[in-house]
């Protein structure tokens, strides 16, 4: 399959970094405009073809835009393009979609971490100033640091999921890539708001209301009253970041260097540091990859070849339909939708879909009893520095692992930055903040100082 | 498998995962799969549902979040047409999606 079938679209982009290539202007003078932003294939734009880097979605075009589309458009920004992505966002290395792998701009030979690593890409390497990718267990966090740049992922329910195509809907959340912290954080306060089209979106952060609910007077949403690139002034002295100890000892030597150079920075502008214990951590990954598989087979089991997809030709319902995802779907998405569907089975559901979702309010009370303790939590935003092309694709269960310090901030809903904190053998080393629901501006805050 | 021996956790342990399961996995998600990717499926999952029986170990966990009905009014809006619901569909007849006979 051509990695790009746009015009110039090969020639302009040795990394891979774009599905598709197109110029959309936005509506309006906005705060935006005069960016530009790429937008991950998973998030719906109308009359744009939308693959979710998947042959099964190789022609597919909405006909309609996702709410942060609109809103980028409101905002004035320019769109240049679809980016490239792990296959539903199946995958941690962006080498999974159908359109070819994408290249680290940093050093090529290595990936640019995903399943957004498309978006990260494209702004590491200029070809946007600021991108949207999806986030459900890192997607957006792990690429960022693996391609030197910034990524949110957002509170779950502070920007609409509408258009964007669901993988694991309980987990996900649609955050922003950009070159500093405050452009970043510009990026969210374009995007984050109530939804009237999305129901997970929240109004009245204090009593969770929907706006224009018969008994909720107060209709606001968080992102009202919040400017968020204003929160990106370095200014940390006095607050508290607490380090779970066990996020860090997981990471590799290298990494872990950076990231306590970056600690000591921070406590030289005035944060006090101190030690938290998450003990929940240790199940976050088995527990996140159950709950993503079990939701995966429920929401892809949409792609029948009848509406949209492949189609699966001649014979009876179920043959057509088995053989439109045994064409459509690569590997990893196969994977996913029978681990998931076996998890969910008669027999297996307790074993593992229930105790996924106890493991899942374990580390939610973790995280409070943390954050009740510090203004934010700081971890190495991945454990390992960006593997090299092919080196990691075998052996699914190595791939999972790299996610263990992403995971559990959705596993609790918590929003978290990740900003670029130095570099180890010439590759970009990442640092996460976690902060508490709907606490944004602390975890811009922190992250705007280490980059000062 | 028979996938219906509920007290009996033993029959999930990774070791008992073969090409025939994962094959009848498949078929409930409705995944045709050759004979390649079954064996390898089969080996694969061992690992991975071996590394999921460590939650096992996790407690039961008291979770009550506060739920609120998000239900807005039943007011009837534009959607699409029905020229833009079909027009991604890989067959269609008179107006409606042509899908493939039921049994």
């Amino acid at each position: 399959m051509s990695a790009d079938d746009a015009p110039d679209g090969e020639a302009a982009d040795g990394l891979n970094a774009f599905v598709t290539r197109v110029t959309v202007d936005g509506d309006a003078d906005g705060p935006l405009a005069g960016r530009t932003v790429a937008v991950k294939d998973n998030i719906s734009t109308e009359g744009i073809r939308t693959t979710c880097g998947s042959a099964m979605l190789d022609e597919y075009v909405p006909p309609y835009d996702a709410t942060v589309v609109e809103r980028l458009r409101e905002a004035g920004a320019t769109i240049v393009g679809k980016t490239n992505m792990d296959e539903f966002g199946m995958g941690g290395t962006t080498e999974t979609s159908a359109f070819g792998p994408t290249k680290n701009p940093v050093d090529p030979e290595h990936v640019p971490g995903g399943s957004s690593g498309g978006s990260a890409a494209a702004v590491a390497a200029g070809e946007a100033d600021l991108a949207l990718g999806s986030d459900t267990g890192g997607s957006v966090r792990n690429p960022a640091a693996f391609c030197g740049v910034v990524g949110i992922k957002p509170t779950y329910g502070l920007v609409s999921r509408y258009g964007l195509v669901a993988y694991a809907n309980s987990l996900e959340q649609i955050g922003p890539f950009a070159r500093t912290v405050e452009d970043a954080a510009a990026l969210l306060d374009a995007i984050a708001g109530p939804d009237e089209r999305d129901a997970t979106t929240r109004y009245d952060a204090a009593e969770g209301g929907a706006a224009d609910a018969p008994g909720v007077p107060d209709d606001t949403h968080p992102a009202d009253a919040t400017e968020y690139a204003a929160a990106a002034d370095g200014d940390v002295d006095g607050m508290t970041v607490g380090v779970p100890t066990e996020l860090v000892e997981g990471a590799d030597d290298e990494v872990v260097a950076v990231f306590e150079d970056a600690l000591a920075d921070l406590e030289a502008k005035g944060v006090e540091t101190v030690e938290v214990s998450l003990p929940s951590v240790e199940h976050a990954v088995q527990a996140y990859y159950v709950i993503a598989m079990s939701e995966a087979s429920s929401n892809l089991a949409r792609f029948d070849g009848v509406r949209y997809g492949v189609d699966g030709g001649e014979g009876n319902w179920n043959e057509s339909f088995a053989s439109s995802r045994e064409e459509g779907f690569g590997d990893e998405v196969k994977r996913r939708i029978l681990l998931g569907t076996y998890a969910l089975s008669a027999g297996y559901h307790d074993k593992y879909y229930k105790k996924a979702q106890d493991a899942r309010a374990w580390v939610k009370r973790d995280f409070d009893e943390a954050l009740s303790e510090a203004d934010v939590l700081a971890t190495p935003t991945m454990p390992v520095l960006p593997p090299k092309r092919g080196e990691s694709l075998d052996d699914p269960l190595s791939l999972y692992l790299m996610d263990a310090n992403t995971v559990p901030v959705n596993l609790a809903n918590l929003p978290a930055i990740s900003v670029p904190a130095g570099e180890a053998d010439g590759l970009p080393v990442g640092m996460q903040f976690v902060g508490p629901a709907f606490g944004e501006e602390a975890v811009i805050r922190a992250g705007s100082a280490v980059e000062k | 498998m028979t996938a219906t021996d509920e007290g009996d956790a033993s029959a999930a342990d990774a070791d008992a995962v073969d090409p025939d399961e994962v094959r009848h996995v498949a078929d409930l998600a409705r995944v045709d799969l050759d004979d390649e990717e079954a064996a390898a499926f089969a080996e694969q999952f061992a690992d991975v549902l071996d590394y999921f029986a460590a939650l096992d170990e996790v407690p039961e966990v008291e979770d009550e979040p506060d739920l609120v009905n998000v239900m807005r009014a039943d007011e009837v809006r534009d959607g699409l047409t029905q020229e833009e619901a079909l027009a991604n569909a890989p067959d269609s007849e008179a107006g409606f999606f042509k899908g493939p006979k039921v049994s």
